[in-house]
């Protein structure tokens, strides 16, 4: 180029035009012509850590924030994993990576649908994904299951996992017998906590009041009760050995329960098959006389009505209706035979699925599947919404499942900029106009390194007590630490 | 360490080791291909333990091969060499998932280390499981699995298949 004064002709445009300047006006424009992406994701739980792990790693420029309404993050990993599956919490070392990285950004005690709406975050990214998981239960829809002794898995589980709503539980652990309805493995991690050795569980991560309870708990014997048969059990092997394992206690089986079922296991897949088999050795073998408790499955029975004592003031029994099996494998039906039976227990736990809930007006929801109605991670009718993990698919699948679940919504929305669907070319300001919004509405947000304060504490107060970590329960106290 | 600057096409493979293995100077020289670059192919980082090669197959097929130090586990090794397989290992090697899940060569799998039920119990949840797949946190590398091939499960398209083939709660 012609050198001129020193600068060059191009090099003294190049400078005008960064300030903006062209052809003696000033044009108000992003320094690119297309923006970095932003993304926000509403929850921080597994689905919203790795849908953030795998949009990060696809798009060198994009920027995520998530937000979560508790101010700890992790979700179920850190109020649905039993506190006796602590290996199966090592995705939080991951999850930490992916928080920590220099384009995420954690913000915890931001209630989505109350403290900011779905489309004011909308406004502020280019997209934004629902990961927001299930945090509501199914019920059973029978009479009595409003009355003192009944629990949700989820809330039970809640209370020992230490989920702040669920630091009132006070669950009466003084009756014999705990039935629990629902086969799946939240129902065997319900079962193994009642039954396991307080040694077993003093030196986990289980909250101090659970630990208590359990001590002195009177349960000695849990039924575990599914509306189909052996063969449509829904929890998996790993969990069944380990109560098949549990010390001092004994199977409590129905060997008419398991009739025809030796003729069928040789026509089933491998991990079907062994399952059916290791349940059929608990009930052939029964387990140690001496043992002072006992846990069993009791098939073809579904919950009617839950029975209250003289007084009506509590639970004592449950009622259940006996089922026969149409159809085989895994779509066989239970249907109704009329025939009823009785069970006395003092504490029924039902475990049948946890429930998505709506949790903004504008984003469409279906209230049958109660799920984000979505094509393939898309929210229906909606551009630029996404939804990955459980309020996508469904409360059903391990962590992995919703990895990868996750990973798909990611690559759908990565594709979508890369189609030009979601438009790139506006700039959008992200956290920095949500945090102001919150801000003029009294809510101040917890970062990622003020989580580390909360979880700096919480172990500090586990090593007292020889524990992987004594969990905060309330919510005034996490924020006061996290924000001194 | 590349000198693009220095204009010169230049081809140094050297083994630190002094290792004159054919397959080590075939991997070398592949890498060195490039123009005005300067490779040194650099086979060991520690002095113990031999280097076995073992192939590793992506979901999407794309090779990646590597040496691996004897008495590593196939997880530690995808982690380690940062390989690109997606997400790899999330239970960090306790059997607590299956997202690990190798599959072997016939020869090799048969020669592998008796399965304990506690992997199998795991295994029975992976994705894409065969006849010779095993968890890549069980199996330690040895001599003799010099230059296998692993396989993860092919990438499928259908994303719904993909979703049920993984087992519910």
């Amino acid at each position: 180029w012609k050198e001129e004064d020193g600068v060059g002709v191009l090099g003294r445009e190049l400078y005008l035009k960064s300030l903006g300047i062209h052809n003696g006006k000033r044009r108000v424009r992003g320094l690119s012509s297309s923006s970095s992406p932003r993304v926000c994701i509403v929850g921080g739980g597994p689905a919203g850590f790795y849908t953030a792990q795998q949009l990060l790693k696809a798009r060198q420029n994009a920027a995520v924030d998530i937000y979560e309404r508790l101010p700890v993050p992790f979700g179920l990993v850190r109020f649905g994993v039993a506190p006796d599956h602590p290996e199966v919490k090592n995705v939080i070392n991951t999850f930490t990576q992916t928080a920590q990285h220099e384009r995420c950004s954690f913000h915890g005690n931001v209630n989505v649908g109350k403290d900011v709406t779905i489309d004011e975050l909308r406004q502020a990214y280019h997209a934004v994904v629902l990961s927001y998981g299930a945090e509501g239960n199914r019920s059973m829809g029978i009479p009595g299951e409003d009355l003192p002794g009944v629990f949700s898995a989820k809330d039970f589980v809640g209370w020992y996992n230490g989920l702040p709503s669920n630091k009132e539980l006070h669950p009466d652990l003084s009756f014999e017998t705990a039935v629990i309805l629902g086969q799946g493995n939240v129902a065997l991690d319900v079962a193994r906590i009642l039954l396991a050795p307080v040694e077993m569980l003093k030196e986990t991560d289980i909250t101090q009041n659970a630990l208590e309870a359990l001590a002195g708990s009177k349960v000695r014997r849990v039924l575990i009760v599914g509306r189909r048969g052996p063969l449509q059990i829904a929890c998996t092997i790993k969990e069944l050995r380990e109560m098949v394992n549990l010390p001092n206690t004994r199977a409590d089986m129905l060997p008419a329960d398991f009739e025809g079922i030796a003729e069928a296991l040789k026509d089933l897949p491998r991990p079907r098959k062994r399952l059916t088999e290791l349940m059929m050795k608990a009930v052939k073998e029964g387990g140690d006389d001496k043992a002072e408790k006992c846990c069993g499955f009791r098939f073809f029975r579904s919950p009617v009505e839950v029975l209250a004592g003289a007084d009506g003031k509590r639970a004592t029994g449950i009622r259940l209706a006996l089922n026969k099996l149409e159809g085989s494998g895994e779509s066989a039906r239970a249907e109704v035979t009329g025939q009823l039976e009785d069970v006395d227990c003092g504490l029924i736990i039902s475990s049948i699925g946890y429930k998505s809930i709506p949790i903004d007006p504008a984003v469409p929801f279906d209230p049958r599947r109660a799920i984000v109605p979505n094509e393939m991670g898309r929210v229906q009718d909606t551009a630029g919404l996404y939804c990955s993990g459980w309020v996508k698919r469904g409360p059903t699948g391990v962590i992995a499942t919703t990895m990868n679940d996750s990973f798909d919504t990611a690559h759908v929305l990565i594709q979508d900029m890369e189609a030009g669907k979601l438009d790139l070319s506006v700039n959008k300001p992200g956290a920095q106009a949500i945090t102001a919004l919150l801000q003029t509405r009294g809510v101040r947000t917890v970062l990622f390194s003020q989580w580390e304060k909360i979880n700096a504490e919480e172990e500090k107060r586990g090593k007292s007590q020889g524990k992987a970590r004594e969990k905060l329960l309330d919510v005034d106290e996490m924020l006061k630490i996290a924000w001194s | 360490r590349v000198f693009n600057h220095l204009n010169i096409q230049l081809r140094i493979v050297s083994c630190i080791l002094g290792q004159t293995n054919n397959e080590c100077k075939k991997q070398c020289n592949e890498m060195s291909s490039v123009c005005l670059s300067v490779y040194v192919c650099v086979c060991a980082l520690s002095s113990s333990g031999s280097k076995v090669l073992v192939h590793f197959v992506n979901q999407s097929g794309v090779k990646t091969s590597v040496f691996v130090t004897e008495g590593e586990t196939l997880l530690d090794v995808v982690i380690k060499k940062n390989l690109d397989i997606s997400s790899f290992g999330a239970c960090e090697g306790t059997l607590a998932c299956s997202t690990c899940h190798l599959i072997f060569e016939e020869s090799v799998y048969d020669k592998l280390e008796p399965i304990v039920d506690e992997e199998v119990d795991m295994l029975d949840l992976a994705y894409g499981l065969t006849k010779t797949s095993r968890l890549g946190c069980q199996v330690s590398v040895e001599h003799w699995m010099d230059g296998m091939t692993v396989h993860v499960p092919q990438e499928i398209n259908d994303q719904q298949g993909k979703q049920e083939a993984v087992s519910s709660k």
